[in-house]
């Protein structure tokens, strides 16, 4: 068995400087447990994917990093390139978007669908306009400082519409958009508030080739960029394996393979898990994945 | 003691009429998810039915039997009501299904300003009194000139809502349509793909949420003795709390919060004062929704990311 | 009661429909012929008897039976076809027109905002000009201004409060009281009653903006009926259900005074003849300011962050959360700052009347303001101002009607119908347009081009 399981001494990348450090997470729902032990880090400036089964928790791992379900036990330790650090489980959800800059879309697109793409855009950016408006008494007097700070922000907003392919749609509304524009304009959304991390909620389900295409170079873009790490939780093998660094597999809410795409691909375990087939024949299913992979990926 | 005693037998007889609207609200949110503001204005036309049917039987039509003629009055209040609640559902709520949220609630509220008024127009603003009927007590303890009483009007309260509601159970819990009504509550769309007539069912809900306020009105008027055009909205807003403090959606939970507050109301109006009855039944509610909003047999919401 | 049809039903056939309408008819039997049919009376012995008025259920039947038999065969399939048709006729010429239409609304309905007291005057002198003023023109102003506040709370942030009326009792009785016993000024109180009302608002806020959906509803109703309730009964400040009274005229800004006996009375000091068409004409231009200042407020808020927020919360907290937005901070300005305006309002409303009662602040009161809100187009100001001037407007116009004397014979009182034509017309509004008057959402800000938002695209909140 040449595959790599975290047995391995070396010292992988992400472990060196991670953005995340999940520890020992559980999440517990009554007698359910989504998540036991889980363990992982995020390396800074990596994609990182997080793969499994349906029903293995990764969107529960992702509501437990963002806030929106408290883990029952367990560490999120947020790191900033600059040093600041943050206990995740320990913040409400929305200042962890506005404090710690994690930022994140949803499985099933949750955008603000009556206000313009544009809006959308500087909704994103609330708490940085909140400030320049003076908490709104400046705003309201109409003060210049204000105004610049609007533009700003369109700015900004401008740079990300241009990014999704989406200037032409500014001034319409969000719910008319097709979806896969909505999925854009959703990591477009998440993007304004500057994230140090980015999770992204299965960001290619529903989308065509074509689109699918595209979403690998904006993310591989944002990745050239180096401000902002990502962590996806994706079903399509294709844009896993060809964009992410580093991929952690969770079956039954428990880990069970974490590396490289190649080494997490070759896992028996992973590919068990997949498949649904005994240890035994592992090995036989493992040739065959081998064969039909090889022409396609180096 | 015999306070107690008293106030309890008050409140459950109090509690028992709430507890008949409460139901007809908890069903309406269940199944459509829409709070049912006539609800309260049903209940109080049906009473005025119950009134007039009462006053034919007994002044026109001679039927000397008060037992007798209650039991008509009470069965021509469903009927009669259940009708008028049909209508409504057709007229004011089904065009606005499937539409924006607020819609159906303000048409409600519309509904409910028509309904009072329609019955100031029609019967006069003033109160309509009538003879007491069955006015005997039975005296159950006595000390120092204070003696815990319970009246016929209220044993019958209490053996018409327990037969009532044993037989709406049955409806709910046994019969086809009451599998329709929980498969519509689930799910309306899977409902109407396996073949439940979703419209029909939702139709029927409101009959027979009226027809139980109809029986509430009716012991109501018996009760009290008398009825106004007004009379609709105080018991609505106390049943409807009702229905949120036992968990809406939820049919024992109506019953339960039904007596909770009839209990509350009277035992505060006994021990501390009439004047702030109400105020405690509504701080009552806040508090429960506050720190426990899905009521005490409600199903707890999840929200869902 | 003409029932409603849905999609099925007799499909168009004359004897389809005539069945249909007689089953229509029966069941309005069924509901009228007791309830109109057989009026209850109480004779001189106090005892209630019966007069029946066969003929009267007659004609209400009637009315019911022809008119579903019309609604079936020439309505319905009128407006099906009108839908039809409709659909390709909206050409850019026509949305060119809405929104030249939509644009010189505003400024012309303004002017004569402004000119209205005065064109009554001309036409109807200062006495005749009286109704005009103060029953219409204030009358209406009132709940503009009301339904405004409540826009920011209900259209705006999505939030649905039904006890909006505790607000304005806030307002009103502060007025009232610190009026009546420390003689403070309009002036001085205007600002402490909206601070009060705010302060309220935060306190009733906090524990219960933590609620979703219609629970945030009855919570808000029940905290109404409290305030309400508590004036009723705690007689020793607010004198119970006999209200304050007395309560001190505004001043012209401390220089004139309305007071008949005061010495600087405006009429006296300008040597008019005497008129409370003076004081009229002045409390109108006040509570027009006051509305106007609650609608410039609200749209320089819509275009700050804060504003932004308040509608993407309606469109969506969770996401809301998720970009670091304060949920919970966010609703509570919004409560805050309608409960403010509701506060103004109020204290306008105790100095106008010169009599508070909690009689003024009931459920209906705030279900009225909510419809207002809702029928108006949920966050437009616009719809919210026409919605107030039919529904307001509409059913004080009824009082007028006594013409319907000559029709119905002398016992004939509009007024009691008042009220019911009133929630009739809101059952109507809804069915005719569920989203309200006006259902486009007006963007707060554009990168090329101003478009409007269709309603269908605007979400109503889940609070």
């Amino acid at each position: 068995m040449s595959s790599a399981l975290s047995s391995e001494p070396t010292l992988r990348r992400w472990t060196a400087d991670p953005v995340l450090t999940v520890e020992h997470v559980q999440m517990r729902f009554g007698g359910l447990v989504a998540v036991n032990d889980l363990s992982f880090e995020v390396g800074r400036g990596d994609i990182t994917a997080l793969i499994g089964p349906n029903g293995a928790g990764k969107t529960t791992v992702f509501n437990c990093i963002t806030g929106f379900y408290k883990p029952t036990q367990g560490m999120l330790l947020l790191k900033h390139a600059k040093g600041d650090t943050f206990l995740l489980e320990r913040m409400p959800d929305y200042r962890i978007s506005a404090k710690a800059r994690v930022a994140r879309t949803f499985q099933n697109i949750r955008l603000f669908s009556g206000m313009t793409v544009l809006e959308n855009l500087l909704v994103a950016q609330h708490n940085r306009l909140m400030l320049a408006s003076g908490m709104t008494i400046l705003g309201v007097l109409g003060l210049p400082s204000y105004k610049r700070a609007e533009k700003e922000s369109i700015e900004a907003a401008k740079f990300w519409l241009e990014k999704t392919g989406l200037t032409a749609r500014a001034d319409d509304p969000a719910g008319d958009l097709p979806y896969g524009a909505q999925r854009r304009l959703e990591i477009a959304r998440a993007m304004c508030t500057e994230p140090q991390l980015l999770c992204l909620d299965e960001p290619a389900a529903g989308l065509n080739p074509r689109e699918s295409a595209e979403l690998n170079t904006l993310l591989l873009d944002i990745r050239k960029m180096g401000t902002t790490s990502i962590l996806l939780i994706e079903h399509d093998m294709s844009v896993v394996m060809e964009i992410s660094d580093h991929v952690v597999v969770l079956e039954y809410g428990v880990k069970i393979s974490d590396g490289t795409p190649s080494e997490v691909r070759n896992d028996p375990r992973v590919i068990a898990a997949y498949l649904g087939v005994d240890d035994e024949e592992v090995e036989k299913v493992e040739e065959q994945l081998d064969e039909l992979t090889e022409g396609t990926t180096p | 003691m015999e306070i107690f005693l008293q106030q309890l037998i008050n409140g459950i007889t109090l509690g028992s009429i709430y507890g008949l609207i409460a139901i007809g609200y908890t069903m309406v949110f269940g199944i459509i998810g829409m709070v049912n503001f006539a609800h309260g204005d049903v209940f109080m036309v049906s009473a005025f039915i119950a009134m007039i049917f009462f006053l034919l039987f007994t002044t026109v039509l001679g039927v000397s039997s008060v037992i007798m003629a209650l039991i008509a009055v009470m069965i021509i209040a469903m009927v009669l009501t259940g009708l008028l609640n049909w209508a409504i559902e057709r007229v004011a709520y089904r065009p606005l299904r499937g539409s924006f949220r607020l819609a159906p609630l303000i048409s409600a509220i519309g509904m409910s300003i028509v309904l009072s008024n329609f019955i100031q127009v029609a019967q006069g603003p003033r109160n309509k009194p009538l003879p007491p009927v069955l006015s005997g007590t039975i005296t159950l303890m006595e000390r120092n000139n204070f003696a815990a009483t319970i009246s016929y009007k209220q044993i019958m309260i209490w053996v018409v809502t327990a037969v009532l509601l044993a037989g709406f159970w049955y409806v709910v819990q046994k019969t086809p349509l009451g599998r329709a009504q929980r498969a519509c509550e689930q799910d309306r769309k899977m409902a109407a793909l396996l073949g439940v007539n979703v419209d029909r069912t939702i139709s029927l809900t409101f009959v027979m949420g009226a027809a139980l306020a109809a029986v509430a009105g009716t012991l109501y008027l018996t009760y009290y003795g008398v009825v106004n055009f007004s009379d609709g909205f105080t018991p609505g807003v106390k049943a409807f709390t009702a229905a949120v403090l036992g968990g809406i959606g939820s049919l024992p939970g109506a019953v339960l919060g039904g007596l909770l507050i009839g209990l509350i109301e009277t035992f505060w109006s006994g021990y501390f004062s009439i004047d702030y009855k109400d105020v405690a039944a509504f701080s009552i509610l806040a508090i429960v929704l506050i720190f426990m909003p899905q009521g005490l047999l409600g199903r707890p919401e999840v929200e869902k990311v | 009661m003409a029932a409603a049809k849905t999609t099925s039903g007799p499909g168009g056939s004359i004897a389809g429909a005539a069945r249909d309408a007689i089953l229509a008819g029966v069941v309005a039997l069924g509901i009228f012929g007791p309830l109109v049919g057989l009026k209850t009376e109480q004779n001189m012995q106090n005892e209630l008897v019966i007069t029946t008025r066969w003929g009267l259920v007659a004609i209400i039947v009637g009315i019911v039976i022809a008119g579903r038999f019309l609604l079936t065969t020439t309505i319905w399939p009128a407006m099906t076809r009108n839908k039809m048709r409709d659909k390709p006729a909206a050409t850019a010429g026509e949305i060119a027109f809405r929104a030249r239409l939509a644009r010189w609304f505003a400024p012309t309905g303004l002017v004569f905002l402004f000119i209205y007291p005065a064109l009554m005057v001309y036409f109807l002198g200062f006495q005749g000009s009286l109704k005009w003023v103060d029953n219409f023109g204030i009358q209406i102003l009132i709940y503009v201004m009301l339904g405004w506040g409540l826009n920011i709370v209900v259209g705006l942030a999505g939030l649905l409060d039904l006890g909006y009326v505790a607000f304005y009792a806030v307002g009103a009785y502060s007025y009232a009281l610190l009026a009546t016993h420390f003689g403070l000024s309009f002036w001085l109180l205007l600002p402490l009653a909206g601070t009060l009302a705010a302060l309220w608002g935060i306190m009733l806020g906090f524990p219960v903006l933590r609620l979703r959906g219609d629970y945030l509803a009855i919570v808000t109703l029940a905290f109404g009926e409290i305030i309400r309730l508590v004036l009723i009964n705690f007689r020793e400040l607010t004198n119970g259900s006999a209200g304050i009274s007395s309560i001190p005229k505004i001043t012209f800004f401390g220089i004139y005074s309305f007071e008949l006996s005061a010495p600087n009375n405006f009429a006296k000091v300008f040597d008019l003849p005497m008129s409370s068409a003076y004081y009229k004409i002045f409390l109108y231009y006040l509570i027009l300011l006051l509305a106007l200042l609650t609608a410039f407020v609200t749209l320089r808020l819509r275009k700050l962050p804060v504003g932004r927020a308040w509608e993407a919360l309606r469109e969506d907290e969770i996401a809301c959360r998720s970009l670091g937005i304060n949920t919970t901070n966010t609703k509570l300005t919004a409560f805050a700052l309608g409960a403010m305006f509701g506060g103004f309002a109020g204290s306008f409303f105790a100095a106008r009347q010169g009599f508070v009662s909690p009689e003024s602040f009931t459920f209906m009161e705030s279900a009225v303001i909510v419809a207002i809100v809702v029928l108006g187009g949920m966050g437009s100001m616009i719809g919210v101002a026409l919605a107030a001037v039919a529904m307001i407007g509409g059913t004080e116009l009824l009082r007028e009607l006594d013409f319907l004397k000559a029709v119905f014979g002398e016992g004939f009182d509009p007024d009691q119908f008042r009220m019911l034509i009133f929630g009739l017309a809101m059952v109507l509004v809804m069915i005719w347009k569920p989203r309200g008057f006006v259902s486009a959402r007006e963007p707060t800000v554009f990168l090329n081009e101003r478009k409007s938002i269709s309603g269908s695209f605007v979400k109503e909140g889940h609070g």
